[in-house]
């Protein structure tokens, strides 16, 4: 382990308003994550995992306590600086795969990194491939005969392993991913969480997998518990 | 990769695609068609009085240049007119407005002929009895008629004597007492036409004639002819606003619709653009891409369009109406199909940024 964490967490609340009343989704939580952990995120529905993943994708902001990632707090972000902080430092692989359905496997792999172009004078506005050494990663999700179809001609597991692809391709620090076995039946799961295993090994790749699955949580390196907006065991 | 994303947008939704393209197409059609049948109808209209082969032209006074009068200025005009100095030919016209655009136009024949080197008929020849009327080309084909068919016009029924070719002055003639007689308002005339003996004598006889004729509107054929615009027919003018500024509403609401759907449809497309780090500029950007191509698609199926509606009054209503095409008004018809069509985006582009993401993705 290096001795500066990736992700600091620290005294992380969030309270959001449902109708006339205050949602604690999250109560001082604190955490370390080191580069090159695959950590599982557990807890029941209404722990605050799926808030805590959003915070840490500055997807939406806390309401108190920090959260640095690679010596920056988000919380501290004006939304243009957490917009490129996502384009480069995240990527985001989502249980219902969220891939566009107007585009292609291969488009919407291309989306990703063409939007992350954009922050880049020298490569703004252009049509840039997919870079070279991303083809090792395709052939490791095994969706290279896949590219060339949209998303409704794919199986849950490819969409899946699409979303990774796309996730990756900007080659963020961190690879966030919420409940990623959830719409996948145990085989194409299995499937799913060895790759995320196998690019946390091959290529040192940080996870932090949110899952309520306890068997998917063993193909991590280390496991938080939360409940009630606390994270219990870590 | 952003027109990837543009096309396959508009490609994914076919049907709200083509009724947006439809919308604008006919918000489009709606404006190049009524500029074409105004400056087809004026154009129309100066190209027949040319045909009548007159240098100067006599107007009663207060008349407008589209006025469809009936005949306010006295026959005895024409000797006062002929017996001026350079004036070889003259003759007078009366006109008697029927429904719509259409109108019955007296003629002294002979004098007419003179002047204008005389009708050619494609059927039948000139009129010989009181109920004879001859007709262009144009309105007999829109009314089926030939030389020996009957019509009925002011109540009255007619002998088609001859069927002429277009170009000289009138859709419908009869002869002149005849005219006079049925609208009970005989030796009166609606308008003179004067032939000099030598063109270059046209402005003297012109200031001549005003100089004798106060209160009476005189042109040279060209100034006549030159008048006949939009810009000078006032109501005609406002007329296209009133129908630019409808078009405009048309095509706002049609792209405010479709975008607008288009995004409450696509709210966890653009919560996904954004956890991908999509800037606001970028969504904005697509949105605006997608109405920009809207916009353009339209106007070209509206100018297409525009040749439909061209083909149909030729076919169908070739003497009441003719529709030319005006190129000028393509581009600025196009533009004013963007300007609503940019108009009409605004909200559902604030609506798309103002999305949260996070509940975009928990969207089901």
């Amino acid at each position: 382990m290096s001795s500066a964490p990736l992700i600091e967490v620290r005294e992380l609340s969030k309270i959001y308003r449902q109708g006339d009343v205050d949602v604690h989704a999250l109560r001082g939580a604190s955490l370390d994550i080191d580069p090159g952990e695959f950590v599982a995120i557990c807890g029941a529905s209404g722990s605050g995992k799926s808030t805590l993943f959003h915070i840490l994708g500055a997807l939406t902001p806390a309401s108190s306590g920090s959260v640095v990632i690679g010596g920056r707090d988000i919380a501290q972000m004006s939304p243009a600086e957490r917009t490129i902080f996502r384009r480069h430092t995240v990527g985001f692989v989502f249980q219902r795969y969220n891939l566009l359905p107007t585009l292609t496997a291969e488009d919407n792999i291309r989306l990703a990194h063409y939007i992350a172009a954009q922050s880049d004078k020298a490569t703004a506005g252009k049509n840039s491939a997919l870079p070279a050494a991303f083809h090792a990663i395709l052939e490791t999700l095994d969706i290279t005969s896949r590219l060339s179809h949209k998303p409704r001609a794919l199986s849950g597991g490819q969409q899946q392993r699409v979303a990774i692809a796309r996730a990756l391709v900007n080659r963020p620090a961190i690879l966030l991913a919420d409940e990623p076995t959830g719409n996948l039946d145990s085989q194409n799961a299995a499937a799913v969480l060895g790759l995320l295993k196998e690019l946390n090994q091959k290529e040192g790749q940080t996870i932090l997998m949110i899952t309520h699955d306890a068997e998917a949580a063993t193909y991590a390196t280390r496991t938080i518990h939360m409940r009630d907006g606390r994270i219990v065991e870590n | 990769m952003i027109l990837t994303l543009v096309v396959s947008n508009l490609t994914h939704r076919p049907v709200r695609t083509a009724l947006s393209i439809a919308a604008i197409a006919l918000e489009v059609t709606m404006i190049l068609t009524l500029v074409g049948v105004s400056y087809g109808t004026l154009d129309e209209s100066a190209r027949r009085a040319r045909g009548v082969g007159a240098d100067l032209l006599i107007r009663p006074p207060g008349t407008s240049i589209l006025s469809l009068s009936s005949a306010p200025m006295s026959d005895a005009l024409i000797d006062f007119v002929a017996h001026q100095p350079h004036v070889a030919l003259v003759t007078g016209t009366a006109v008697q407005p029927l429904s719509g655009f259409d109108t019955v136009t007296g003629i002294d024949l002979n004098a007419f002929s003179r002047m204008s080197g005389g009708f050619h008929f494609i059927e039948g020849g000139p009129f010989q009895a009181p109920n004879d009327v001859i007709l262009d080309e144009y309105y007999a084909r829109e009314r089926h008629l030939h030389a020996g068919s009957w019509v009925q016009l002011m109540g009255r029924t007619w002998h088609v004597a001859g069927i002429f070719e277009s170009g000289k002055l009138a859709r419908i003639c009869v002869a002149l007492p005849v005219l006079g007689e049925i609208t009970g308002n005989p030796h009166r005339l609606s308008q003179i036409y004067v032939k000099t003996d030598n063109p270059a004598n046209n402005k003297a006889v012109l200031e001549a004639l005003r100089a004798r004729m106060p209160g009476f509107q005189i042109y040279t054929m060209e100034e006549f002819t030159s008048l006949l615009t939009i810009s000078n027919v006032g109501m005609l003018r406002n007329f296209i606003g009133v129908v630019i500024g409808v078009a405009t509403v048309v095509g706002f609401l049609a792209v405010f619709m479709s975008i607008y759907t288009a995004v409450l449809e696509r709210t966890r497309e653009i919560g996904i653009l954004k956890a991908l780090g999509a800037s606001p500029r970028f969504i904005a950007g697509l949105l605006v891409r997608e109405t920009l191509l809207l916009a353009i698609l339209g106007s070209l199926a509206g100018i297409v369009l525009t040749y439909v509606t061209q083909w149909t009054i030729h076919t169908f209503s070739p003497a009441s109406l003719t529709q030319e095409t005006v190129y000028i008004w393509w581009p600025i018809a196009g533009l004013i199909a963007i300007g609503g069509a940019l108009l009409g985006v605004i909200v559902p582009v604030t609506k798309a940024l103002r999305q949260d993401a996070t509940e975009a993705l928990s969207y089901e």
